[in-house]
């Protein structure tokens, strides 16, 4: 197993929290909380992070118990817990003591009355909205000439709510701070009480952009819980079909930065490729975003030998079309300037903030869990991309070289695959326990955590999707910026709302 | 700039007629002179996303791309409610977002439309009696018209909207 777990005593918390931060050198990949006062009578708080040297997932716990549950804040010395501890107080309301931030994630206070804790078991649904004169305080930079400008949550495009509050002085902006939840939907709290196969296929619907990311994600939990192998042609075709994943996505990201800087026809190129893609995915799946392939233990569908051949003849014109895209895009210099220097993230901040998965490479971070959990990716030959200027051009370049990597594998994965069963063959016995699911979703490390009891039914299921993460980043990116290059920044990171707000 | 151009003419036009439904072609026809007529030139559509997974936004993108190029009936999408003669909604409609629904429908001059879009939009779908959403966007607002599926695709959007605007 890949899983550390170090229970410590509730004083010894911080301490250790912050040695396997510095000597794993890794962020607060995960943080979250489960509630155990049936069987143990205390809330179990669990602290994660990425040993990429030793190949763990290492798991610092302790244990609170009631009337007044809490914890000592690590926020203020690794930035990175922050948010997962403002999301321990809302949804469990655990008290981490210190933090210097606790305002409101998801539950907003304007619709939500204090004192409801959905993830708690013995949880209620307030009949009553909460306060409407009650408003959310944004942090506020004052000064002579300095305005605030408030954009959303219904922005301007076919895209998801979000709310934006710039501050700026004279063009460039000076601060910036999201706020989101406005998808909140809560996803973990639904995932509760449903057995294993029926969670696979809500996990599809977490994020419809990487749904079958999700779905991976969360067999791979299941199955490390229940000790199922699945058959190696089964984890050949899932990798394929993420790989096919991130190309759909990033084709669509890379039109997305060219027409946010009003660049309009490789993103119409760009949009035709990407149809060509969904619909390759409905030839090899019968679903345009690969929905219901995953199954606990494997695959649900076999690749036949037609296929096959529809997959690689489509490769190949794939291959001309982004010849063509790269060339478009590279040969007009309008383009590469304004994306030359703007939105950068410096690596230093990037590491401060965990930011994870594809803008941390194109800061300079070389972080990917296909490389550095391989799996079955170790039986292929991978290269994985590398960036150092943290612009949104880097993020572009990441982008475009990851897409081509991907062409690559899915050949090689092609190659490989061989006759057999795509799917475990015996009946799955249900075990008691819990297992992180991982994988590197085209956004970056997507991770479930799950726990099941001995009928196979879901107790929790804790998701951190790497948006969760990068927000933050995708904030610092943009000072200094003027706000009309806010839209290209927020493309070149390409965040999801409904992963982050669950 | 020449690549541009070399790329145009390899590629030609890609719109297709969608192959499903000859007769939606023949419905788009009809119905340019019809929305001509009713609308003043187009039908405008504002969409808003009430928390959705976001597959369904995908789709409706993919709807106004070269190929599927919804415009060509004469129908398009647009930055701000008070233009805009319809209100495409996808998600089961969370509780943070309910605020924000009805302040853009108001903000819609009459006489305006309400389509949904997705399984979610209807009653809630998978995230149906989950402790934050709304179970679907009628009981915010009234509902005309319903796109079902999960998420559907983007030839079933256009001939939902187009059977629809021609009722």
């Amino acid at each position: 197993m890949d899983e550390a777990y170090i229970y410590v005593k509730p004083e010894n918390f911080k301490k250790a929290c912050l040695y396997f931060h510095e000597k794993l050198n890794s962020p607060v990949v995960m943080m979250f909380a489960c509630d155990e006062r049936r069987k143990n009578k205390c809330f179990r708080i669990y602290c994660v992070f990425m040993g990429i040297k030793y190949k763990k997932w290492v798991f610092v716990a302790m244990d609170t118990a009631e009337p007044a549950p809490g914890f000592e804040s690590i926020a203020k010395d690794i930035y990175s817990a922050g948010l997962f501890e403002r999301e321990i107080k809302e949804m469990f309301g655990i008290l981490p003591e210190g933090n210097p931030d606790l305002r409101s994630l998801r539950l907003h206070d304007e619709v939500w009355p204090e004192g409801y804790y959905p993830l708690r078991k013995d949880f209620n649904v307030p009949e009553s909205s909460g306060a409407e004169n009650k408003e959310y305080v944004f942090n506020k930079v004052e000064g002579e000439g300095v305005f605030e400008v408030p954009v959303g949550p219904v922005h301007a495009g076919i895209i998801p709510p979000g709310h934006f509050r710039f501050s700026v002085a004279g063009e460039p902006v000076i601060h910036l701070e999201a706020r989101l939840g406005w998808t909140h939907r809560g996803v973990e709290k639904l995932f509760e009480g449903k057995d294993v196969d029926s969670g696979a296929r809500f996990s599809e619907c977490v994020a419809g952009d990487s749904a079958f990311a999700n779905s991976n994600a969360f067999c791979h939990a299941v199955e490390k819980i229940c000790r199922i192998d699945a058959p190696e042609k089964a984890m050949f075709l899932r990798a394929m079909f993420l790989e096919l994943e991130r190309m759909y996505n990033h084709l669509s990201g890379i039109g997305g930065i060219a027409i946010d800087v009003g660049f309009s026809f490789p993103a119409m190129y760009a949009s035709v490729m990407k149809e060509t893609l969904l619909r390759l995915n409905e030839k090899l799946t019968g679903s345009r975003y690969l929905k219901g392939v995953n199954i606990i233990g494997g695959v649900s569908l076999d690749l036949t030998v037609w296929k096959k051949k529809a997959l690689l003849k489509a490769l190949e014109a794939m291959e001309k079309d982004f010849k063509e895209l790269k060339k478009m895009l590279y040969s007009s210099v309008s383009f590469m300037d304004r994306l030359d220097g703007t939105g950068v993230l410096k690596k230093k901040t990037a590491e401060d903030l965990g930011v994870l998965g594809l803008a941390a490479r194109a800061s300079g971070i070389e972080k990917d869990l296909r490389k550095d959990f391989p799996g079955i990716y170790g039986k292929i030959k991978f290269n994985a991309a590398k960036g150092h200027s943290g612009d949104v051009m880097a993020r572009l370049n990441i982008r475009l070289s990851e897409f081509e990597e991907s062409m690559n594998l899915v050949k090689q994965f092609v190659d490989k695959i061989a006759a057999g069963n795509v799917d475990f063959q015996n009946k799955i016995e249900f075990t008691c326990g819990a297992g992180l699911g991982y994988v590197e979703a085209w956004r970056g490390p997507l991770l479930y955590w799950i726990k099941l009891n001995k009928s196979g039914v879901i107790e929790r299921c804790k998701i951190v999707d790497p948006s969760f993460h990068n927000w933050e980043g995708l904030c610092y990116s943009a000072l200094g910026n003027i706000i009309p290059d806010f839209p290209v920044c927020n493309k070149s990171f390409d965040l999801s709302y409904s992963g982050n707000d669950l | 700039m020449i690549n541009m151009l070399k790329n145009r003419i390899i590629k030609g036009v890609v719109a297709e007629p969608l192959k499903e439904d000859l007769e939606i072609e023949k419905l788009g026809a009809e119905l340019k002179s019809l929305i001509h007529k009713k609308f003043g030139r187009s039908f405008y559509i504002r969409e808003v996303d009430t928390s959705s997974c976001n597959a369904c936004e995908s789709e409706i993108i993919a709807a106004t791309n070269p190929i599927y190029d919804i415009h060509r009936f004469g129908v398009s999408f647009v930055a701000s409610p008070r233009h805009a003669d319809g209100l495409l909604v996808t998600g089961p409609v969370s509780r943070n977002m309910r605020v924000a629904l009805k302040k853009t429908y108001e903000a819609m001059p009459d006489p305006k439309f309400v389509i949904t879009c997705g399984d979610c939009a209807l009653d809630g779908g998978v995230f149906k009696d989950s402790y934050y959403v709304e179970n679907g966007v009628k009981n915010v607002l009234p509902v005309n018209a319903h796109i079902p599926g999960c998420p559907p695709n983007p030839a079933a959007i256009i001939k939902a909207i187009l059977v629809f605007l021609k009722k």
